[in-house]
């Protein structure tokens, strides 16, 4: 067997998958996180609070309306973003034209009490939720057993990355939401109606957070402290990718999660650390992030 | 930020004034401090406060006429928050007593402090037997279990059953050590062997990397030297990635009845654990469970919380025999000198070195269907009888224990 720093090249293809699955949450969470930063230059802190609720969300419709998982992924997010319209309009509208820094507060706190409350009734050890029916037991790729959710988890989630990147950059509906964050006014003098497209593109983001709370249910407990527990990383990614830079967000998304995931073999004290030494790395160097673009 | 919650404080009136200047500024003042948010929360938490307002309203102090105040703080998990705490609680708010302390780093820390300020520790939630090892100290009373119990109950018995390759999954704090340190010398002692180890950091999501490193390893069994969310979640992605269809066992090195809620018993069917107490075991427990869990959101009492209510009760008892709480020191060796008993741990005693001796008890998880229903999960394997349950007194390295 060959072996490349003292590890079998086998036991690395695993864990370079493993970091990919992982990668792929990063990704999904990072890009909602960018769509609204880039979109509405508003720092979602609430984000983490959202996935949490996508989870909760499939964790209700299976229990109470005896709704499926396949259903959950799309009946879930579509509830958590219809929850992050009602935000949106409530309070976030009356902050766009003040200091980033309000927004963020603001959504902090909201993401504290929707945790506490979420906590209260729960409690902190989670819930279980099982994995679909069609997705149990895996695949011996002879250098590990993927389990065939895993494997959905990664291509579902490089679908909706791609899916929201291509309609965000390359179609007209995209350039509308581009061309309004420019300049709003002038958007409006073509007849479009901006504070309605902003309103869905905050819930779009959220909704993205509420899809990847459910991808997640099966594989870590539903958990009212899994989103607090992410959501830090996930900014380290936004960060790293560049403020606002979709594509930026996808593929710092996985690479994050393939260095996370080695960091676990070759020094795994230090894996919930890598990704901060990182960030301050690529701050240092390149102050507006791998994918940003300098103002 | 610091979030001290000012829990209600059950203030027990005092009927008679001049029974009053006995107790240091006139009320036996408990502080309860756990994890009242993160992932230890269920285990210990708010239901830890309940049990040590229990246990003060059973003792029946007002009666007694003594005045006692009940504090709740949140440490985080962070020796850090924890201290300051502490700190606070003692030099402005003049607690008497710290009670619970979960997360054994945090339990070392406040066990200096106590020392320190010369009052009394009872410790339910943390583990780390250093605490009554080099540790040990003369303010400090260590409850309900430590990692040499749960290594010699669960450990011994995997072994002896033939699983005698080990791997680790350790949390990578001072708990996670000292229960592999335990959970190796066990197994070394019974002719078995440790592979290897990993350890991840506390607390973790995703373990799925550190089980294909167990599974790469080969050994029979993977011992989860973590607790709570952690290994909850160990648990359930070993499931996910067929390391138990492949052949390898895992072994729950310390599990609460609330980590088996969490995770299911079509998951959790099977597991081999050591516990000091289970709520279905006997009347006293079920009377106990059954006041508790409804102001408890339903969740059933874990050892942590039956600990702190017997540790609360005996430190009660110690202060009426000694009709004074100035002199931590004092009220520790006057808890030493009565044998301990209550409803709920029966008889025992605390030994020089701090150690509450009581039975342990080696359960294992019931099958989906022999299961009644919620909170019904365990089925009772081994009693390990109290004199061989613990680390004997001579092996600890307690410089209180004169040799």
């Amino acid at each position: 067997m060959i072996e490349i720093f003292g590890i079998p090249s086998q036991a690395l293809f695993g864990q370079l998958l493993l970091g990919l699955i992982n990668g792929s949450f990063y990704a999904l969470l990072s890009l909602g996180l960018a769509v609204i930063f880039g979109l509405l230059n508003i720092i979602n802190f609430t984000h983490g609070a959202q996935y949490m609720m996508g989870a909760f969300a499939a964790f209700f419709l299976l229990n109470y309306l005896g709704l499926n998982y396949w259903l959950a992924l799309i009946v879930a997010p579509a509830i958590v973003a219809a929850t992050g319209a009602i935000i949106e309009r409530l309070f976030l509208r009356h902050l766009y034209h003040l200091d980033h820094l309000y927004g963020l507060l603001l959504t902090f706190g909201l993401a504290l009490i929707i945790q506490g409350l979420f906590r209260n009734q729960f409690g902190s050890s989670g819930i279980p939720y099982p994995i679909p029916e069609a997705l149990r037991g895996g695949q011996n790729l002879g250098f590990m057993f993927l389990p065939n959710y895993r494997a959905w988890v990664i291509v579902l989630s490089l679908t909706v990355c791609i899916a929201t990147w291509f309609v965000i950059e390359r179609t007209r509906l995209g350039a509308y939401l581009r061309a309004a964050t420019e300049n709003p006014t002038l958007v409006r003098a073509f007849g479009i109606n901006v504070p309605r497209m902003i309103t869905l593109t905050y819930a779009f983001g959220v909704g993205l957070a509420a899809l990847a709370g459910v991808m997640a249910a099966p594989i870590y407990s539903v958990n009212p402290l899994m989103g607090a527990d992410l959501i830090i990383v996930v900014f380290a990614v936004v960060v790293i990718g560049g403020m606002g830079s979709i594509m930026g967000a996808i593929v710092t998304g996985f690479m994050l999660g393939i260095v996370e995931g080695l960091t676990k073999v070759f020094f795994p004290e230090a894996s919930n650390t890598v990704i901060f030494v990182i960030m301050v790395i690529v701050l240092l160097i390149r102050p507006a992030g791998l994918f940003g673009r300098t103002a | 930020m610091k979030r001290v919650i000012g829990f209600a404080a059950v203030a027990l009136a005092l009927s008679c004034g001049s029974v009053q200047a006995q107790w240091s500024d006139g009320v036996i003042k408990i502080g309860v401090m756990n994890d009242m948010s993160g992932t230890y929360a269920d285990l210990s938490g708010p239901g830890s406060v309940l049990a040590a307002r229990m246990a003060v309203e059973d003792f029946g102090a007002e009666k007694k006429g003594m005045k006692v105040e009940i504090l709740g703080a949140d440490h985080q998990n962070k020796p850090d928050v924890g201290s300051n705490v502490v700190r606070t609680w003692i030099d402005v708010d003049k607690v008497d007593v710290i009670v619970d302390v979960p997360t054994s780093s945090v339990a070392l820390a406040v066990n200096e402090i106590v020392r320190e300020k010369n009052k009394v520790f009872l410790i339910s939630g943390a583990a780390a037997s250093n605490l009554t090892g080099d540790k040990c100290s003369p303010n400090t009373v260590h409850w309900t279990y430590d990692t040499w119990s749960l290594a010699n109950g669960t450990g011994n018995a995997i072994v002896k059953t033939g699983g005698k390759n080990w791997f680790f999954l350790t949390a990578d704090y001072a708990f996670g050590h000292a229960l592999e340190r335990d959970t190796a010398a066990v197994v070394e002692k019974n002719g078995g062997k440790v592979v290897g180890k990993v350890r991840h950091p506390f607390p973790g999501t995703d373990f799925s990397s550190f089980l294909l490193q167990a599974q790469a390893s080969k050994a029979q069994i993977i011992g989860l030297a973590n607790a709570g969310s952690d290994t909850i979640n160990s648990i359930k992605q070993a499931s996910e990635f067929g390391i138990v269809k492949g052949g390898q066992n895992l072994a729950a090195l310390l599990a609460f009845i609330t980590d088996v809620h969490a995770l299911g018993l079509p998951t959790a069917q099977g597991l081999i654990m050591t516990e000091a107490w289970y709520w279905d075991l006997n009347d006293n427990n079920r009377e106990f469970a059954k006041k508790f869990a409804p102001q408890n959101k339903g969740v059933h009492p874990t050892m942590v919380h039956a600990g702190v209510y017997s540790a609360v009760m005996h430190y009660l008892k110690a202060l009426e025999a000694l009709k004074s709480d100035a002199d931590g020191k004092a009220v520790v060796e006057k808890m030493k000198s009565i044998p301990t008993e209550d409803k709920l741990f029966g008889k025992g005693e605390i030994r020089a070195d701090g150690r509450h001796i009581h039975p342990m008890y080696l359960f294992e998880v019931k099958k989906p269907a022999e299961s009644k229903g919620a909170w019904d999960y365990y089925k009772l394997r081994a009693t390990i009888p109290a004199n061989e349950a613990f680390r004997p007194l001579k092996d600890g390295g307690c410089p209180l224990v004169k040799s």
